[in-house]
């Protein structure tokens, strides 16, 4: 049942490592639909290239959320959670069964969402908002693939159980299972809000309710959709860690200053469902003001935690070697290793463009001036994907020769592939959160209003945006196909990996401790220090820009 | 250790200073930010509101109807002209695929505008000012606002509503003193034809 590993030294069961592959394989296959949709969508979206007719941009973008936001990355998540239960923990696989279930279950409702939306029924976009209605085997689909991804997240739970108890690990679980302990928390809460709200939403498509109210419905809805991108942000983070311990043997500063982090956001971040309902009726000020800061703004400490810690758990390993200048650290930091690289882009991409902005959309009155803007989803290019997606790509480089025992095909593309990406993403990110405060609307087919009995110019200014736009997205698509071929490649006809000698990509052990002269500063990491101080200098530069472009606007109360 | 178990006594390990000066910027700034949002509901001039009711959107219907009766000072491109007096309050329908009516505002006056719509949720994106808010059916949103400057502004619908979802697109002209809407609008139809007896207007929204 168990192989070792000749390269970790770790037990893997291979009945698990099985239903790792088959999860992940699947990730591949609908991010490859996601991106084909992302393709026509950019050429579709500039104002003047209209690629696709109105109705199939519409249809498009449907698919494209969905196969992006949800398939993509949680059958990705669901192998990770399987990796970090079993693998890292030597334990065995609770129940290989239930885990195929669950993986047909998610694999059935994803192909019934598609196919609903291609064959047109389904024109809802992502979000579903009622009373705009799809077909009911859409709401199907919907409910099938939940009720998959709940009993997979069950099983990460019960491979815990049973490791604990075989004594597979005694008091402290690693970080890396640590942190997606935390996700597998909040997807919990987040499912069980999808089952709330999707269930009457199915029986209202059958005609068996007749209505499902529309403000209950977003109130609900975003404890699904916003918390999901939670569960994401704690996978990535957890990536993010393990890239940094197995690409320079880096280790948080503090195990301790680190779980608090994650604690934080099991508590606070499931407020996230106010960030949709800022300008929402029904809802008051003072419940908008409490949720969307998580309280008092305490799960954006535990990110603001984090985002010192990656860093500095690289600076604190690469010190230890004897770089001893205020960034030789980082210059000398293996940028040609595929991971470290795409970690490193991901983590700075994420703090600079989606979690700055995110806090600014995120905030009550501000939220005025961006609510369903193209700075909206601009947001979340700069979260999601430069932040998750990537990540997850950078680890993919670890997973094909440890877990599909392939060598890299093309591994001298593979070092270009997260800059490609990455830049792509940032650029269309960046050009979008402009387009959003310039007033563009997001899902919106022809904001030249062509054929509308009334006109609107945009200021002239989005032109070069819109070029910005074409160019990251574009270069993004690039990237994410390179990524899929040279991943397929590998994993189906890569040559096989005979032992440690075939290892392309380096699995560097943490640096003994420091020999001659250990510094007796106070600082450790000040390159961290500098690094995360001029974060916090855009941050607060943003923040206040963002007050003195809402307090130009109308009057409202 | 990502990977590995964690030394024994790390939740005994004090962490380093650097790390505890940053968590502490980081907790300041927190409390700093949501204290901002407070702050602004007392000090600041663009805030959410507070006021929506629960409303039929076959009421709603009629009290728009109303309103443009009581109102009309014309119409341009099918669509009436409305002049409310400063500090009355204001309809505005959302439908597919439109908003109704155009509006005529004062500049430095208050309004009290009723925001909903007839069939799906759809959302009032003010341009070039840039304010978004989210229009829902069955919800009468109240927002207060006070316009500051003259001119032309454009209500794009910003929230997914059907295949013509963009060609909705609606007007809401501001007026100095001594200004008539024609400057922004041009000719407006003025002949009085009573929008609410037209018989086209199909309140299911089908």
């Amino acid at each position: 049942m168990f192989r070792k590993c000749d390269i970790t030294g770790f037990e893997v069961d291979k009945r698990g490592e099985a239903l790792i592959k088959v999860n992940a394989v699947f990730a591949v296959v609908f991010f490859l639909v996601a991106i084909i949709a992302a393709f026509f969508l950019v050429l579709t979206r500039h104002p003047t290239i209209h690629l696709l007719p109105p109705h199939l941009y519409y249809r498009f973008l449907t698919l494209h959320g969905w196969n992006a936001l949800l398939f993509w990355i949680i059958f990705f998540e669901i192998a990770g959670l399987y990796f970090g239960s079993t693998v890292v923990l030597n334990s065995r696989f609770s129940s290989p069964p239930l885990g195929w279930l669950a993986f047909f279950l998610m694999l059935g409702g994803a192909l019934l969402i598609n196919y609903t939306i291609l064959q047109g029924k389904a024109d809802v976009l992502f979000t579903s908002y009622p009373p705009l209605k799809a077909h009911w085997l859409y709401y199907l689909g919907v409910l099938l693939f939940a009720i998959g991804a709940l009993l997979g997240v069950i099983l990460f739970f019960a491979n815990l159980v049973v490791a604990k108890r075989e004594g597979k690990w005694q008091r402290s679980l690693p970080l890396f299972t640590f942190g997606l302990l935390t996700a597998a928390i909040i997807a919990i809460v987040t499912l069980v809000s999808g089952a709330i709200i999707f269930i009457p939403t199915f029986l209202w498509s059958l005609g068996i309710i007749d209505k499902v109210d529309p403000e209950n419905y977003r109130i609900i809805f975003w404890g699904v959709g916003h918390p999901a991108q939670q569960i994401n942000l704690a996978a990535m983070i957890s990536v993010w860690y393990l890239i940094s311990y197995l690409s320079v043997g880096g280790i948080t500063p503090s195990e301790k200053i680190s779980r608090l982090a994650f604690l934080l956001y099991i508590l606070f971040i499931n407020l996230a469902s106010a960030h949709h309902l800022l300008v929402d009726p029904a809802v008051s000020p003072a419940w908008k003001v409490f949720n969307t800061s998580y309280a008092m703004y305490l799960a954006v400490l535990g990110s603001m935690i984090h985002a010192y810690a990656i860093p500095a758990s690289v600076e604190l390993a690469q010190r230890k070697r004897g770089y001893r200048g205020l960034f030789t650290w980082l210059a000398k930091a293996p940028w040609g290793n595929p991971a470290f690289s795409a970690m490193f882009i991901s983590l700075v991409g994420f703090g600079f463009i989606g979690g700055v902005t995110g806090v600014m959309i995120g905030k009550e009155q501000t939220n005025i001036i961006h609510h369903n803007t193209l700075a909206v989803p601009g947001h979340f290019k700069g979260t999601v994907v430069i932040g998750t997606t990537l990540a997850f790509m950078g680890i993919t480089y670890y997973l094909i020769p440890l877990i599909f025992r392939r060598k890299i095909v093309f591994y001298s593309l593979a070092k270009v592939q997260p800059w490609l990406f990455g830049l792509g993403i940032a650029m269309l990110a960046i050009s979008m959160l402009a387009l959003g405060y310039l007033g563009v609307p997001r899902r919106h087919y022809d904001i030249l209003f062509s054929n509308a009995p009334f006109k609107h110019e945009f200021n002239p200014a989005m032109w070069f945006f819109w070029a910005l736009f074409v160019i990251g997205g574009i270069s993004a698509v690039l990237g994410a196909i390179l990524w899929i071929f040279i991943v397929v490649l590998s994993v189906f006809f890569g040559p096989k990996l005979k032992g440690p000698e075939d290892m392309q990509i380096p699995i560097v052990p943490p640096p003994q401790e420091e020999k001659r002269n250990p510094s007796h500063s106070s600082i450790l990491s000040p390159g961290t220090l500098t690094l995360i101080f001029i974060f916090f200098v855009w941050f607060m530069t943003y923040f206040f820009l963002n007050w003195k472009w809402l307090s130009a606007t109308w009057y409202v109360k | 250790m990502a990977l590995l178990p964690p030394p024994e006594n790390w939740d005994k390990e004090k962490p380093s200073k650097d790390e505890k000066t940053w968590v502490y910027i980081a907790l300041f700034s927190c409390f700093f930010m949501f204290f901002w949002m407070i702050g602004w509901h007392i000090f600041g001039k663009q805030n959410t509101s507070f006021v929506s009711y629960k409303v039929n959107p076959m009421e709603f219907f009629q009290l728009h109807s109303s309103f443009v009766e009581k109102y009309k000072i014309g119409e341009k491109n099918g669509v009436p002209v409305v002049k409310p007096p400063p500090e009355s309050d204001v309809i505005l329908l959302a439908r597919m695929w439109s908003w109704s009516p155009i509006l005529v505002l004062e500049k430095d006056k208050w309004y009290t505008f009723h925001i909903s719509s007839l069939d799906l949720q759809h959302g009032f994106s003010l341009q070039p000012v840039n304010m978004n808010f989210q229009v829902v059916p069955g919800y009468d949103h109240v927002l207060k606002f006070k316009p500051t400057k003259e001119g032309e502004y454009s209500i794009i619908c910003n929230e997914f509503c059907g295949i013509g979802h963009h060609l909705m697109i609606g007007k809401i002209i501001v007026i100095a003193d001594g200004e008539t809407p024609e400057k922004y609008l041009g000719e407006i139809k003025t002949e009085k034809n009573d929008f609410a007896e037209k018989g086209d207007f199909n309140p299911s929204g089908k």
